[in-house]
């Protein structure tokens, strides 16, 4: 009778598919199941049209156009969002153009929230039912969107921007999309937040 | 040949208490549903409310639909497709309203699409890929039991051995 040996391969089969499925099913477990892409990358911002928190008027998507902006979606009640709020300061205060969307908030808590903690928002769009917040397929604060100066949606931060991993992949669009002014200034606090 | 058959009885009841895990799974439905009334103005309107609600998911309390989520996001969502089902919305729109917005990661069910491929038919490739592989096993298995014929050659051979512990 003859037997088949069994080849080195076919003894390693199990263990080769073995180790396969612990790689896969390991990047399935480090992947952020709250990671959703947004669909709208590459697509003009949705129109709205929102009064503004502390001057009169409304802010709308045509507000948008001529220039690079940060529409950095947040509220008072967002822990997150006082996390990443000294890196919202120092991007303004470099002259990167930030618009706030005030989410879901009392407007008077914003209010004492920006007096106690600075206001680093050229204007801030209040959304207090968050009705444009859907439209603009935002599921929590913080929530931010790079729009370009054409008004179209470039990419979006999902999580506050303090953290690197964040930053980095925002430089890396900006680098993308030639924002030099804003590429510059995105690679000076990354260095500082790795220190 | 006889292992092979409880092999195939133990595959086959196997596979009954898979599919009865799974009928569970897939049926398997949360009775606490957060309270709010909406009124609606048809019984159609109101199936389709309860249909889409149930079908779309909360995006940030992740494995709860719409329907079963207390988030404020959800009650948000409920709400929105009350209001657009009250102005003569279509279901269809509303789902589209919805894949515009959050992508195709809101649906539950997922359309079919390339990109989905592998998430449709991964679980029946993969049934069959280990099918084939228990198919080939329990052949090797029941093709090793049986003794095949000795050849001449090996004939021959025992004969010279026997012939030779005969000889010491």
């Amino acid at each position: 009778m003859e037997t088949k040996q069994p080849t080195t391969l076919r003894r390693f089969m199990p263990l080769i598919i073995f180790t396969a499925l612990v790689v896969l099913l390991g990047i399935g477990l480090t992947l952020n199941p709250r990671m959703v892409p947004s669909p709208f990358i590459g697509k003009p911002a949705p129109a709205f049209e929102l009064p503004l928190l502390l001057q009169q008027g409304n802010f709308s998507e045509e507000d948008f156009k001529g220039h690079v902006t940060l529409f950095n979606v947040w509220a008072s009640w967002c822990f997150a969002c006082r996390q990443e709020h000294e890196v919202v300061k120092y991007l303004s205060s470099n002259g990167v153009r930030i618009i706030g969307m005030n989410y879901k908030d009392e407007s008077d808590d914003a209010k004492a929230w920006l007096v106690r903690l600075g206001n680093p928002y050229q204007a801030i769009a209040t959304d207090l039912d968050g009705k444009v917040g859907i439209d603009w397929g935002v599921y929590g604060a913080p929530e931010t969107f790079l729009v370009d100066q054409d008004g179209i949606i470039r990419h979006k931060v999902i999580g506050p921007l303090s953290s690197v991993e964040n930053m980095q992949d925002l430089l890396e669009v900006s680098t993308e999309q030639g924002f030099d002014a804003l590429s510059g200034v995105l690679k000076t606090i990354i260095k500082k937040m790795e220190k | 040949m006889n292992r092979s058959l409880s092999l195939l009885l133990s595959l086959k009841l196997g596979m009954q208490a898979g599919l009865l895990a799974g009928l569970l799974l897939l049926t398997g439905y949360s009775a606490a549903a957060p309270i709010e009334t909406f009124k609606f103005d048809s019984p159609e309107k109101e199936k389709i409310f309860h249909k889409l609600s149930e079908e779309l998911r909360c995006l940030v309390c992740q494995n709860q639909n719409v329907a079963e989520s207390n988030a404020d996001l959800a009650k948000d969502l409920r709400q929105q497709i009350y209001d657009m089902l009250s102005e003569g919305k279509t279901e269809d729109e509303i789902v589209e309203y919805m894949v515009q917005r959050y992508g195709d990661y809101v649906l539950y069910r997922p359309p079919m699409k390339p990109m989905t491929w592998l998430l449709w038919f991964g679980p029946v490739i993969g049934f069959f890929f280990g099918l084939f592989f228990v198919m080939r096993f329990m052949k090797a298995q029941s093709g090793s039991k049986q003794p095949q014929a000795l050849s001449e050659k090996e004939i021959e051979r025992i004969k010279n051995l026997h012939a030779e512990q005969d000889g010491k």
